[in-house]
């Protein structure tokens, strides 16, 4: 056992002792023992850094002064106990201390403390050296008589100034700790000579309990101890009310929060990647495009610009309750500029919206400038011819073929029908060009002009959109074309169905010829009324003659205007002449629709049910409200009027309302064989007596025809005779 | 949609295009407060808009504690005054179900439909064709409660069922991560359910008693009838169903925001399988 430890730096001497005892007078203590502090406070020298170390050493001084240790370890432990009661305040949420033995950790704790562990210590160890054995039997009886006598006995050892704060310490063994062991050495002998002291019944339970919750199990390396401690932090930090109630919900969230920690702010989360590439995309909209010139650009933006008042009409549709929501609409306005901005356009306006499975689309109505749309045309015709000449070499092959082989392959007299040609643009149902783009942000793309047979086959099919272009419409009949196509023919319908306008707000040119002259077609330009003064909103609700529609209707051909599609032009005609006379010219009815701007009021009904209803925006106050009609033809379609402004959009899945189920058409019956001839007459073949009985009568014709001869050969011989 | 959100919940859905007018979101605001106060629901929801030819329906509906118990559905003309729907019961279902077209409007109009039925009279059997007349008012009830079990939609997390029974909502669902959000099975239908107990049992192993209480939207049969799709660059999942067109679920992932709303005519889309 080795002797008091002596302090290695020289004691600061008495004012620090003064200081200390001055901080100590807060806490209660007996005055007896006042004084003996001071004395032994000279004696050492306590850095508070080195405190702890300090301490430890004393408590191994003690310890190894005192025959029996662990009594006064156990008092000392207790002390701790009753000591933590009171500083909880200051150490925040402490943990009980449950283990026992040296508390031998070199923990930053608060200066009054280790001033006052020191102090308590360097206490103890002067009693202890002082031999008062009756304490010594103090301890002892307090030690075996555990219970509310402490209080009692403590109050003689400042009990409450010991503190072992922060953590429980662990169990009773040493800490290997390098630091405490260089300490350890200077005092001279080694921590394996310490004995390890017994601990109390109740506490070695307590630590058991605690070790069994600390425990990991090979799948999850969260102890249920930690999980708690986390749970009631996460209550006490976020003080839900009614806790009780969402526990188990608290309990799952808090372990899923454990095994799935927040990322680090300098990583990148990988799920959000989309939404921000997107995001970026869309700030691009928001940057003016070139900054350089400042107000020339501005004036010139401002005077004329094709781009719509997008936010204009979508307010006024708000009112009606139709609408995409005011930033959205505002980022459809950016995306009309950007697109105005890329193409030469005359006038632009924002169609609507079509919803898809995957993607949705929205689409723009535009017009191009005079003679820029041309160079584009021309492309897509290219592939359409390149794709006609193959086929004639394979013609000439045939036909030489043809001449050569004997058994000739039965060609199928079926002739497609005529090709009823596509409505030149500007014209029609190709009256304007139509740009698609998903998001706003996105790339806008063209759609192709519209065919007729397209529309035909658009008006027999019944299928969602699924927001690729180029996804294949599979369907009976077969649409000719990808979704583009039928995109673009579902918006020809709807456009030629549903675009309306207030009476009078459209009117017809100046007359250039009789309607009689064109065909009957009826005429098919319109040009704003200078003198509109728009119909007040009563009116428009109340009547459907008020609403004229200004798009051409579709005849069931495919086109706005009827072309014969047995008119030939001159190089059919020399080919064909002469089939045709045979197979004789099929009259073929004139199809006549309803001419332009035609009232509302003249629709046909839907099975009793008016294709149009009407509506105020707001009963409440009529004075200010919009005239909002909508189509129940085709659900979705909206327009509204107020004073001079009207303005027409379509929201929806682009299908057509029927009352009745979507039947599809069946298929065709079978088509009819080859005509039967008797090149192709299947004959039995003759049987063996027929065989027999054809070769008998032959060969009997034979003898009769050589009889005959001989006859006539003995006659002749007969002559010569005479 | 919970109408203590009404507004933000209006403008998350808007991108199918059809919403409510300023005034109507207004009236409503006001309306469901009273609504609340004189029913005692916990939680009113604003179920959605039944577009009719001459007036259009206002429809509400009011939960108890129990998220899973039947509700009460009140309906309104001009959001404002508003009254309450009888239960649907399978008869009204049944009888409904032989009207077509669209809904007028009126609640006091009257469908006629003949049928044609047999009585006994003795040994002769007439065939006689009877009008029955068929009230909007219980069509509307039918329709409700069909697109109600067929279509409304909870994502997975939002309700929790605890051991007694009742169902409760979730306070502290903090929102499906976005992974998550673009699965069709992370949704449920708002409804008692029906495919829960054909599941294999080692499908059961894997379930949470107390989440997964309800059908997933996966297995609904035609495959493809409902469209989900991310708006909003990514921020805002929609679910569309293709049944009854009009529905509209959206979720914003990682928050709690979620709702569904009707806005449409009411109808069945029975061409669906054509039409995928």
């Amino acid at each position: 056992m080795g002797d008091p430890p002596s302090d290695p730096d020289p004691p600061s001497g008495p004012p620090d002792s003064r200081r200390r005892s001055s901080q100590v007078s807060r806490r209660r203590r007996s005055r007896e023992l006042q004084p003996t502090f001071s004395e032994e406070a000279e004696a050492e020298q306590i850095p508070l850094d080195a405190g702890i170390l300090q301490r430890s050493q004393e408590y191994l001084g003690s310890q190894s002064n005192l025959q029996g240790w662990s009594p006064g370890a156990a008092l000392t432990q207790q002390d701790n106990l009753m000591f933590q009661a009171e500083e909880a305040q200051l150490g925040g949420i402490e943990y009980p201390s449950l283990s026992m033995g040296l508390p031998i950790q070199p923990q930053p704790y608060l200066e009054e403390g280790g001033i006052q562990a020191t102090r308590t210590a360097s206490l103890m160890l002067q009693q202890l050296q002082q031999g008062q054995g009756n304490l010594f039997q103090q301890l002892e009886s307090a030690y075996q008589g555990a219970g509310p006598d402490f209080p009692g006995l403590f109050s003689m050892y400042q009990g409450d100034d010991l503190q072992f704060g922060h953590d429980a310490p662990h169990g009773p063994y040493l800490r290997d700790d390098p630091a405490l062991q260089v300490s350890l050495s200077e005092l001279g002998f080694t921590p394996f000579t310490v004995e390890v002291p017994e601990p109390e019944p109740r506490e070695l339970a307590v630590q058991n309990a605690k070790a069994y919750l600390l425990q990991t199990s090979v799948n999850c390396s969260l102890s249920l101890y930690e999980h708690l401690v986390n749970l009631l932090t996460k209550i006490l930090n976020q003080r839900p009310e009614d806790p009780l109630s969402i526990l188990e919900s608290l309990n799952r969230t808090t372990q899923w929060e454990w095994f799935h920690p927040k990322l680090d702010t300098t990583r990148d989360d990988p799920e959000m990647q989309p939404t921000y590439e997107m995001a970026d995309r869309q700030r691009a909209l928001f940057v003016r495009s070139s900054g350089g010139e400042g107000e020339q650009e501005m004036e010139e933006e401002v005077a004329d610009s094709p781009v719509p008042n997008v936010m204009e009409s979508a307010f006024y549709f708000e009112q009606a309750g139709v609408g995409l929501g005011s930033d959205e609409s505002f980022r459809i306005f950016l995306a009309l500029k950007q697109l105005v901005e890329q193409q030469p356009i005359h006038t632009c306006r924002f169609w609507g919206k079509i919803l898809g499975l995957r993607r949705s689309y929205l689409v723009a109505e535009v017009e191009f400038r005079e003679g820029e749309e041309e160079a584009e045309e021309e492309e897509v015709e290219e592939p359409a011819e390149g794709g006609e000449t193959p086929d004639s070499p394979g013609e000439e092959e045939g036909e030489e073929d043809e001449e050569k082989a004997v058994d000739v392959v039965p060609k199928p007299q079926w002739k497609p029908p005529p090709v009823i040609p596509k409505e030149e643009s500007r014209s029609g149902a190709n009256k304007y060009w139509y740009f698609v783009c998903n998001e706003p942000g996105g790339p806008w793309t063209r759609l192709p002009p519209v065919t007729p047979i397209q529309i035909v086959q658009a008006r027999r099919i019944r299928k969602f959109f699924t927001g690729h272009l180029d996804a294949p419409v599979v369907s009976f009949p077969p649409f000719p074309g990808t979704e583009a196509n039928y995109l673009r023919a579902q918006i020809a319908r709807i456009s030629a169905a549903t675009q309306v306008s207030p009476l009078g707000f459209y009117q017809f040119g100046e007359e250039e010829g009789d309607e009689e002259e064109e065909g009957g077609a009826g005429r098919d330009s319109y040009e704003e009324n200078p003198d509109f003064e728009g119909i007040p909103v009563l009116e428009l609700v109340d009547s459907m003659a008020n609403w004229v529609h200004h798009t051409q209707h579709i005849l069931p051909q495919g086109r706005c205007t009827w072309v014969n599609p047995l008119q030939r032009t001159e190089e059919e005609e020399e080919l064909g002449e002469e089939e045709e006379k045979a197979e004789g010219m099929e009259e073929v009815e004139q199809e006549v629709g309803p001419p332009l701007l035609t009232p509302l009021s003249e629709d046909a009904e839907i099975m009793h049910m008016t294709p149009w209803t009407t509506r105020l925006s707001c009963s409440l106050c009529p004075q200010y409200s919009v005239a909002v009609v909508r189509s129940n033809l085709w659900p979705g379609a909206y327009a509204y009027a107020s004073g001079k402004k009207f303005e027409n959009i379509y929201v929806g899945w682009g299908h057509k309302y029927s009352p009745e189920n979507f039947n599809p058409p069946l298929p065709a019956p079978t088509q009819q064989e080859f005509p039967s001839g008797p090149e192709i007459m299947e004959m039995s073949d003759p049987t063996v007596e027929e065989e027999q009985a054809l070769k008998a009568a032959q060969e009997q014709a034979l003898m009769a025809g050589e009889e005959e001869e001989e006859d006539e050969e003995e006659d002749e011989e007969e002559d010569p005779d005479d | 949609m919970d109408a203590e959100s009404l507004l933000l919940s209006l403008e998350l859905a808007s991108g199918s295009g059809q919403g409510l007018s300023p005034d109507r979101r207004a009236s409503l605001l006001t309306s469901l407060m009273l609504v609340k106060r004189d029913y005692r629901f916990d939680r009113v929801l604003f179920w959605g808009r039944i577009l009719g030819l001459v007036g259009d329906y206002y429809i509400a509906q009011g939960l108890s504690e129990d998220q899973l118990a039947p509700r009460k559905t009140l309906y309104s003309l001009n959001c404002m005054e508003w009254s309450l729907l009888p239960p649907a019961t399978e008869e009204m279902v049944a009888q409904t179900s032989v009207v077509k077209g669209r809904f007028m409007g009126d609640p006091s109009h009257e469908y006629e439909h003949t049928e044609v039925q047999k009585t006994n009279e003795g040994e002769k059997v007439f065939e006689e064709d009877v009008v029955v007349q068929i009230k909007e008012e219980t069509r509307l009830v039918s329709v409700i409660d069909q697109i109600d079990k067929a279509v409304a939609v909870i994502p997975r997390g939002a309700l929790f069922k605890t051991p007694f029974g009742p169902v409760h909502v979730n306070r502290t669902f903090e929102g499906l991560s976005l992974s998550e959000a673009k699965k069709l099975s992370s949704y449920f239908h708002f409804r008692e359910p029906v495919q829960l107990k054909n599941k294999t049992l080692l499908e059961k192993a894997d379930l949470d008693p107390s989440l997964d209480f309800l059908d997933s939207l996966e297995h609904d049969i035609p495959k493809g009838s409902w469209s989900m799709q991310m708006e909003r660059g990514n921020a805002l999942v929609v679910l569309r169903s293709l049944l009854w067109p009009g529905l509209t679920f959206f979720h914003a992932p990682r928050t709690k925001n979620c709702g569904y709303i009707y806005v449409g005519t009411g109808e069945k889309n029975i061409d669906l399988p054509f039409m995928l």
